[in-house]
């Protein structure tokens, strides 16, 4: 917090008519990662990054260092953000910094994660390899920490503190891939010799698959693609500034989705991770997005909440804003079923863990074309038959979860994140009625 | 500056390392936006510090620390042994490095016009007043953004190595959105990523974004009303030199990268269809395609002098008459297939891992035009500037979306079409390539945001493309 005041002090001197806010953060980000049985990539890095926003007369400007934060730079850092703010043209929309609100009380932070030393994360790969038993494996352990700080002239003043933990990689047979992950605010809480040997089980149960001709399926569909299916509702639907701009499906109290479907971003979920304020110093307020199949909300930026007159909801990311509110911690309520059991209930269909290469068509339908990858399994009568080739769907997301499309909610609910740390989403498998599968991958 | 990136190797060395080098970087850059006649992002950022990778045994290490003093240099090379080490626990094949003469250089990017010394005012200018038009068009939401970045380095190896370069690159993007009932449309200027290159504030100026945006405004309105791209199992396709970018980053450019065909990146980015047994035999496409990576070509977004690991800029075939006869690699993937480095190394700052990346992948040009293909066309499909692209993890089975179509009948455009796609595999695809735009339609795109590795880096690299025409492709897909 020091140094993100101090910036802030030395700003109000240099130029006492400017808003001025500072986000710092210091931390340390390590990855390790391995492919053909062996770590090929290893590396670490500290991190010391400031931003300066400043705004003069409603004319904002953002300045970023990526260095040590002695005087002389810091200095130099809120020169060049007041110089850009003078020259720049005004911005009519400009909605000022936020005012003093505390935050949340959230810290999932593991002081040991925080400290892994490289050799922490090699034990992680080299369990995870020698539990493939033989088979080929790729992927990797990361670690992240990082301690975050927000001052503006407002008042306005936070610390948060954020560790996280992931071991993500796949086996390989000669014809097929199983994957296995896990992430946590902890690495001691991750064993990379359990994820290898379900992945090893996985690539073994997916080998020798056959073509499926493409159509409509019904589909279990894992974690991690139910967190892809959120990534896509969130940045083009629940994105205030897309609803404004009649760029989302959005319609809110309408019932959208199936009343099995309840959505929550919520930062101060045990399972979650990340820091309770966002890039614009607003607290994170735990909300609703769909309850029981209804939207009732959606995510708002200072900018965008200004246009809407509302109050913004935290969601501000550091550099993008142009996207509009972004930074999520989705939360898919769990439902009571294995993902055995979801599998049991499945008459004909396909059981897919992973996808891949997901890109949207259309914004406002959410339509999306990607491809499966890491194992897909028809399933019969509530039997995992045999496994298939990889298949490339196109469809729309919001479609799929539309009221009486979804036949049952997984209770395996799972932190999926990516070694970057976006958009951490807690989520369970689900069971949905229809997936357009538009073609196999072969063509 | 060469005194921290020796400090880091040095330290490395004595840390154990076989092997070192040691990128220390200064980089800045800006970035404005403009949505609907207001600038609504001003981002200006400053890096600095070194990046420090040290070889023990058969594993890398890899550190990088925000500071450019000799001391956290000296550090971080004892931490970038320390990772090795520990490497060790889950140890691979011997690494060896293609062998590489030491360059002791300094190099430079053309530019014109420092990006730099163009104000302000006049860059928020420029996008406000396009995108003010694109509304005065039709356009629901418009948006202009201009990015620039700066460069400098000093790279030092163990084995001799001393270069420093300053590459300067700048670009801009437009785009139109109309919104209707139940979809929306777009149009982009001069395609979805903008156009950049290792060039300086000229490049903006030669776009001239002012004299396009109310045609591309008004497309897109257009396109709500045009009719659906039929669904059709094969027809003749017409794609643009912007769509042939895409299609050749894609589908060659990723696929002939040599670590993800060695598997390295495997449960991330994927693997490739080729397969090395196959180098200098295999049949990527018709006689037609010759595609090289070529890090010489003035003014492309992937140029520069030296890569990452100190190899210099030189033009590598990458498919030959068809036949596939190349791959993108570095000093340690190269020599595990016995050649010598591709010169293809490349990190996206001082605190990433140098790895494999384009250069500038592109199509040599052909001798007809897009006018010609047209008019030689009974039956067909133009497509031109991509919207959306997805591939799977062997670069083999693609779909891609364009804004926009136009039916061609009888040699001639008739109606436009919305939300035009088409899907392929690869080789197949590239076989029916049977015509190919000329020198004159030859257009060094560049892309700003190939995302490859983890942690992710984001990589600049250059496509040369020209439009052209495949027979027998499926167009139309739909969700």
């Amino acid at each position: 917090m020091a140094i993100a005041a101090r910036i802030v002090e030395l700003g109000r001197s240099a130029e006492p008519s400017a808003e001025i806010e500072v986000l710092a953060r210091v931390g340390a980000s390590a990855l390790t990662r391995f492919a053909n049985g062996a770590i090929h990539q290893n590396v670490a890095e500290d991190v010391r990054h400031v931003s300066v926003r400043v705004a003069l007369d409603g004319r904002p400007a953002r300045c970023t260092l990526d260095g040590p934060p002695d005087d002389d730079a810091v200095q130099a850092l809120l020169w060049r953000a007041l110089e850009a703010a003078r020259a720049r043209t005004p911005d009519p929309d400009w909605p000022g910094l936020a005012g003093a609100l505390p935050a949340l009380p959230v810290d999932h932070w593991d002081a040991a994660t925080a400290e892994a030393e490289p050799a922490a994360r090699a034990m992680q790969v080299a369990g995870f390899v020698r539990a493939a038993d033989g088979l080929e494996t790729a992927g990797y352990c990361s670690t992240d920490a990082s301690a975050v700080a927000y001052a503006n002239t407002n008042g306005q003043q936070l610390l948060g503190r954020s560790t996280v933990a992931v071991v993500d990689g796949i086996a390989r047979t000669g014809t097929s891939d199983g994957s296995a992950r896990a992430a946590s605010v902890s690495l001691g809480s991750l064993d990379g010799a359990v994820l290898g040997a379900e992945a090893a089980r996985r690539a073994r149960d997916a080998a020798d698959p056959v073509d499926l001709d493409p159509g409509r399926y019904e589909v279990v569909l894992g974690p991690a693609c139910v967190a892809d299916v959120l990534g896509f509702l969130y940045r083009y639907g629940f994105n205030a500034q897309a609803v404004e701009e009649r760029r989302s499906f959005v319609r809110l109290g309408e019932r959208q989705f199936d009343d099995r479907i309840t959505l929550r971003d919520d930062v101060t979920d045990p399972g979650q991770a990340g820091v309770a304020f966002d890039a614009e110093g607003t607290p994170k307020t735990p909300l609703t997005l769909v309850h029981a199949g209804t939207t009732v909300e959606v995510l708002y930026t200072r900018r965008t909440a200004a246009k809407a007159r509302v109050r913004s909801t935290g969601h501000a990311p550091e550099t993008g804003e142009e996207w509009g509110g972004l930074v999520a911690n989705g939360v898919l309520g769990a439902g009571d079923r294995t993902a055995d059991e979801l599998v049991a209930g499945v008459g004909r269909g396909l059981l897919v863990t992973d996808f891949h290469y997901t890109r949207i068509l259309d914004p406002r339908t959410e339509v999306v074309t990607g491809l499966t990858r890491n194992g897909v399994w028809l399933v019969e009568d509530g039997r995992m038959r045999r496994s298939v080739r990889n298949l490339r769907f196109t469809q729309s997301y919001v479609d799929a979860l539309a009221p009486g499309a979804v036949v049952a909610v997984g209770a395996d609910r799972q932190l999926v994140t990516d070694p970057d740390g976006a958009e951490p989403f807690l989520v369970p498998s689900l069971h949905l009625r229809s997936w357009n599968f538009s073609g196999g991958a072969r063509g | 500056m060469f005194d921290v990136a020796t400090a880091a190797v040095e330290a490395a060395l004595a840390a154990g390392a076989r092997y070192a080098d040691a990128r220390a970087m200064e980089q800045r850059s800006e970035t404005m936006h403009a949505r609907n006649g207001v600038v609504d992002r001003l981002d200006r950022g400053e890096r600095a510090g070194v990046g420090v990778r040290a070889l023990i045994a058969s594993s890398w290490g890899f550190f990088a620390v925000p500071d450019l003093s000799v001391g956290a240099a000296r550090k971080a090379g004892t931490r970038a042994a320390d990772v090795a080490r520990s490497s060790g626990l889950a140890p691979g094949l011997p690494t060896e490095l293609a062998p590489e003469p030491p360059s002791v250089a300094s190099w430079a990017s053309a530019c014109l016009e420092d990006p730099w010394s163009v104000s302000l005012a006049e860059k928020g200018d420029l996008l406000e007043g396009v995108t003010r038009t694109m509304l005065e068009h039709g356009a629901d939401v418009a948006e202009a953004q201009e990015r620039v970045w700066e460069t400098r380095k000093w790279f030092v190896s163990s084995e001799g190595h001393r270069i420093d370069q300053h590459v300067r690159e700048c670009g801009a993007a437009m785009n139109a959105t109309a919104v209707g009932e139940t979809e929306t449309q777009r149009r982009s200027y001069p395609g979805i990523r903008g156009q950049y290159g290792t060039r300086g504030w000229e490049l903006v100026r030669e776009l001239d974004l002012a004299a396009n945006a109310a045609r591309i405004a008004e497309e897109a309105r257009a396109l709500l009303s045009a009719d659906a791209c039929p669904s059709l199992e094969a027809t003749d396709l017409i794609l643009g030199s912007e769509q042939m970018a895409l299609q050749i980053h894609e589908s060659v450019g990723h696929a002939v990268e040599l670590d993800r065909i060695l598997g390295w990146e495997a449960a991330f980015a994927g693997t490739s269809w080729l397969d090395l047994a196959r180098l200098g035999s295999l049949r990527f496409g018709s006689d037609l395609m010759h595609v090289t990576a070529d890090a010489t070509l003035p003014g492309a977004l992937g140029s520069f002098g030296y890569d990452d690991e100190g190899t210099p800029a030189h033009p590598v075939d990458i498919v030959r008459g068809g036949t596939w006869v190349g791959v993108l690699s570095g000093r340690d993937s190269a020599a595990r297939i016995g050649q010598p480095s591709g010169g293809a190394v490349r990190a996206e700052a001082f605190d990433r891992i140098p790895m494999v990346r384009m250069t500038n992948v592109g199509l040599l040009p052909g001798d007809s035009s897009l006018e010609e293909m047209i008019a030689a066309t009974d039956d067909g499909i133009l497509m031109d500037t991509n919207r959306s692209w997805s591939i799977d993890d062997r670069r083999l089975n693609f779909q891609f979306g364009c804004e926009m179509g136009w039916e061609i009948r009888h040699g001639r455009r008739t109606r436009m079409l919305r939300n035009p796609t088409y899907t392929g595999i690869s080789p197949r695809f590239w076989g029916s390539l049977d015509m190919l735009g000329n020198r004159s339609e030859w257009t060094f795109w560049g892309t700003p945001n190939c995302g490859k590795g983890q942690p992710q880096q984001i990589g600049h690299t250059g496509h040369p493309a020209v439009p052209a025409r495949f027979r027998g492709v499926r167009v139309g897909v739909r969700g």
